[in-house]
């Protein structure tokens, strides 16, 4: 069975490697890939990472952004349009709370929308 | 007159230099009212656009611009990197085909580079942001007639001038609301660099 892919999109490395554990701990079987940081290491986003981020975490179920501040939006739909995949949406949800709800939802085998729609309900 | 693919190097040469020379200035504003990073992050993009520039050979001033919009979405990092990307590829593809660039043709392309910038910012005029030097332009440059270094630097100057006085919506600095009026707006401050390129080239000859 696939499985929603999920990104995350950060200012900071460290942010995204952090939620991406705390994801894994309890749902192992989705596959949460981190973009954060920009290229050289710095504080920022990359369109790059992110395309890279989307290919890695890609299943015919589709793949779920989550961004946290600023450009980190600019660049997720930016990415969206440079991709060559079509099933890929951006969640309007606090990145780690969102991530983590989305993760169990897509852990559960649910479809792109049903995953989107349950972690933009996760904090309300 | 026509814009060619010389004009539209030298135009990213003088934007670098004025970005390079102002590196430390558009920091310091920044690190007043955003993250401080902006100096860094337009100097760091600038310098690498043109390097690409110089050294690939070019048959229209689309395909400069798509390369100008590739470098800066790759290699600015901040917000700008993304806007100013945004900007430069909407310019690339409405002259896309076209081997001359008549100046209705670059009206077109500035206006639709300012559609892309508010596409991608979500941002309107009056918010402080980019898009307040990018507007009165694109609205100067509509009621010229022909390329007009004078106008194109003036409106760009006071503009940016205007921002010191707005308190910002968007970005880094909406969070500090009411905090962030007397300050200018760092984007309108690199866009300002780069329209004050764009009329030194014109000044130069188109």
């Amino acid at each position: 069975m696939s499985h929603v892919g999920i990104v995350l999109i950060s200012h900071s490395s460290k942010v995204v490697e952090g939620i991406k554990d705390i994801i894994n701990q309890m749902v192992p079987n989705v596959v949460v890939e981190p973009a954060g940081g920009t290229e050289d290491h710095g504080i920022g986003t990359s369109v790059e990472k992110i395309l890279q981020a989307i290919e890695n975490a890609y299943s015919e179920k589709g793949v779920l952004l989550f961004y946290d501040i600023g450009s980190a939006m600019m660049n997720a739909e930016l990415a969206i349009e440079l991709s060559e995949h079509e099933n890929i949406e951006i969640a309007n949800a606090p990145i780690l709370e969102g991530a983590f709800v989305a993760s169990v939802e897509s852990g559960m085998g649910k479809t792109l929308e049903e995953v989107k729609q349950a972690a933009e309900k996760a904090v309300k | 007159m026509e814009l060619q693919v010389n004009h539209v190097i030298t135009w990213m040469e003088k934007s670098n230099e004025k970005i390079q020379t102002n590196k430390d200035f558009l920091s310091a504003l920044d690190r007043a009212i955003g993250d401080g990073d902006h100096g860094i992050n337009m100097a760091r993009g600038f310098n690498e656009v043109v390097t690409k520039i110089k050294e690939t050979d070019y048959s229209t001033v689309s395909d400069v611009l798509k390369d100008v919009s590739m470098t800066l979405l790759s290699k600015v990092g901040g917000a700008s990197g993304p806007l100013y990307g945004t900007a430069f590829l909407k310019m690339s593809t409405s002259l896309k085909g076209r081997e001359k660039i008549d100046y209705s043709l670059f009206v077109n392309a500035v206006s639709e580079a300012l559609n892309g910038i508010k596409m991608r910012g979500k941002a309107s005029t009056g918010e402080k942001t980019l898009v307040d030097v990018w507007e009165p332009i694109v609205e100067q440059l509509q009621k010229d007639s022909d390329f007009e270094a004078v106008t194109i630097e003036t409106t760009a100057k006071n503009s940016m001038e205007a921002t010191k006085a707005i308190e910002a919506k968007k970005g880094r600095a909406a969070y500090l609301g009411e905090r962030s009026v007397g300050h200018l707006d760092p984007g309108s401050v690199s866009s300002y660099y780069i329209f004050s390129a764009l009329s030194e080239v014109i000044k130069e000859g188109v």
